[in-house]
């Protein structure tokens, strides 16, 4: 029974990926990264205040930015980790031997998700004692850290089964890669834009202008595409207040982090299932 | 064991495999032979449920390779024409992964490996990295993969394609072993003489269409259909050829008068040609010496495959 839950592509992928330099290299630079931006900000910050202090509130905006960023990061990695995961083994020609064991088409594709982002969750971990410096100052709450860290994973997932998905369904890593990095813009900036196109235009445009003091006009489709931005969601997280303004200007209060949460999962699943369809593409019968 | 019944496969509106009919019994060892795009690749992908034939089905130990593929999985261990490793990866690692692909239980793989590598002879390479083993190496280390869950019914698509004599001699000592186990074997090859070492039967493949199939002498005979006998006679050409002449069987003869020989080419079955002989000696005609040319495969080959380039 212990067979069931294990899964030989994931213990694999692990050993060959934490035995890897290019892993190792690629932690460090994420590092290096996220150390220069905090050392930089901390200079800046302590050089405005002129007094060397750091006060809670200005350590605050330091954990938002640090937050953003991160998940900036994370959402850039992902597509190259998981992009070639299929792909590349048909590229290796190890692809068909893969396919004639036993492993189910389900196990082999959780086990490439699994090991890819298991990698994405090294490097979250790696960057935690950067926030020990903003907890040192205070104005963060655990709670607010689990949260987010949480949606990390969920965005990891999604665009990580988006990456596992095109893996398949495309012959070539590079194809693959550039529809996954597109998926990944899409839902990181493009969404950002057609909000504000969305915004602007029942701000100025045709839309029927709302009475003040009435009920504000009701645009579900400018709330999703705030509510599906991994930006947007990060401020709400950090920022309450911005999830009121956005029910204000959208008229839809519901929660944004229930809507990114839906999505993101309903994403995953469709991914992944098209994924475990494909897998075995030339073989009309599979699981 | 092996039951392949109508299949079909066409690539677009290519045919490549036309209404494929063969079986091959337990313990049997059967060498495809045909020229490049045969369709030797394309039948044994079908059977390592890799492919969906267009029309018809295989049954491997009874199972259909269309509907019960994780069951013929089971059955079958399966090398390809052309395959990659993966690299960072070590000879026993790269046997390992295989081994829990198939979900065998750790502790029995420890114990499996080295028996693997004992068998194909790389017992020495056991803490290399397989991308750096050459190319003969490899082929053997990816045949111990295709044991490692101990299948009955073994899928090899040329095995020693690429290889230097000396690592062919190496391979086909291994597949003997293979045979004496019981296995029972499906091998492609374009090297003919080398699988009719090592098979029990040939099938001849080409255009997707099964030609032949037999054992491989049946296939020999089966084959040249018409063989060309000589004989050589002490005196009297012309009696002998009047009395060839007659003979409903006999055509093409022409006469060697330097060498005192008659020869013709004969399509009858052995018997007739024993008939023919207890006529001629009642004849009288004074023959001491008689060759019958077999054509040897490679020639019947080409012939069937119409001298395509292999
Ligand atoms: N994926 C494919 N798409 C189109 N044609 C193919 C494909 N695979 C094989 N073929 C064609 O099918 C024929 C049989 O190929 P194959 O089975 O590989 O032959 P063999 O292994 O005997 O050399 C060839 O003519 C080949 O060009
Ligand atoms: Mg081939």
């Amino acid at each position: 029974m212990q067979q069931r839950f294990s899964n030989p592509v994931l213990m694999k992928e692990l050993k060959l990926r934490f035995r890897t330099l290019k892993s190792f290299s690629g932690l460090m630079f994420y590092l290096f990264l996220l150390f220069i931006f905090v050392g930089g900000f901390l200079s800046v910050f302590t050089q405005f205040t002129g007094t060397g202090f750091f006060r809670p509130n200005e350590s605050f905006i330091m954990f938002a930015v640090i937050s953003i960023l991160q998940m900036a990061l994370v959402m850039f990695i992902t597509p190259g980790l998981t992009a070639g995961a299929i792909s590349s083994e048909r590229e290796k020609q190890t692809l068909n031997i893969l396919l004639t064991t036993t492993q189910s088409s389900t196990q082999i594709i959780i086990g490439k998700l699994l090991s890819s982002i298991a990698f994405l969750i090294l490097l979250l971990i790696a960057g935690l004692p950067l926030y020990s410096v903003v907890f040192l100052f205070g104005g963060v709450s655990p709670v607010q850290l689990t949260t987010i860290f949480l949606f990390y994973l969920l965005t990891i997932v999604a665009i990580g089964s988006i990456g596992i998905m095109f893996s398949t369904i495309t012959k070539r890593t590079i194809v693959s890669m550039i529809a996954t990095y597109g998926g990944m813009i899409f839902l990181g900036a493009v969404t950002a834009f057609l909000f504000f196109v969305g915004i602007s235009f029942e701000t100025f445009g045709g839309m029927p202008i709302p009475t003040s003091g009435g009920t504000p006009p009701s645009s579900p489709v400018t709330y999703f595409w705030a509510a599906i931005n991994p930006g947007a969601l990060m401020l709400t997280i950090l920022y309450p207040e911005s999830g009121t303004q956005l029910a204000n200007m959208t008229g839809i209060s519901f929660p944004v982090w229930i809507t990114y949460l839906i999505f993101y999962f309903a994403i995953t699943v469709v991914c992944l299932m098209i994924a475990i369809r494909k897998l075995r593409a030339n073989m009309k019968h599979n699981r | 064991m092996i039951e392949i019944k109508g299949l079909t496969k066409k690539y677009g509106s290519f045919l490549a495999l036309d209404h494929f009919e063969l079986t091959v019994d337990e313990g049997v060892v059967c060498g495809f032979v045909g020229a490049n795009g045969a369709g030797k690749s394309t039948i044994f992908s079908i059977l390592a449920t890799l492919l969906s034939p267009t029309a018809g089905d295989a049954l491997i130990n009874g199972q259909s390779v269309i509907r019960e593929s994780a069951e013929v999985r089971k059955q079958i261990g399966y090398m390809p024409d052309f395959f990659g490793v993966y690299d960072q990866l070590k000879a026993d690692e790269y046997l390992d992964f295989y081994g829990a692909s198939y979900g065998i239980p750790a502790e029995k793989r420890k114990v499996l490996i080295p028996e693997l590598l004992e068998l194909v002879n790389l017992t020495d390479k056991r803490y290399e990295y397989v991308d750096l083993l050459s190319r003969g190496m490899k082929q053997r280390l990816c045949l111990a993969r295709s044991l490692i869950h101990d299948p009955k019914v073994l899928i090899l698509d040329e095995p020693a394609s690429g290889l230097d004599p000396r690592a062919r001699i190496e391979m086909r000592d291994i597949l003997r072993h293979l045979k004496s186990m019981g296995k029972t074997i499906l091998i492609s090859s374009h090297i003919l003489p080398e699988l009719a070492e090592m098979c029990d039967e040939i099938v001849v493949i080409d255009s997707g269409k099964l030609i032949a199939h037999g054992h491989v002498e049946s296939i020999q005979a089966q084959l040249q259909g018409d063989k060309r006998i000589k004989v050589k006679v002490l005196n009297r050409l012309a009696d002998a050829r009047a009395f060839f002449e007659e003979d409903p069987f006999i055509s093409g003869l022409e006469i060697l008068e330097n060498k005192q020989e008659v020869a013709f080419t004969y399509k009858g079955t052995d018997e007739d040609q024993v008939e023919l002989l207890r006529k001629a000696l009642l004849s009288n005609i004074p023959i001491y010496s008689l060759t019958v040319e077999e054509k040897d495969l490679e020639d019947v080959f080409m012939a069937i495959t119409k001298g395509v380039d292999y």
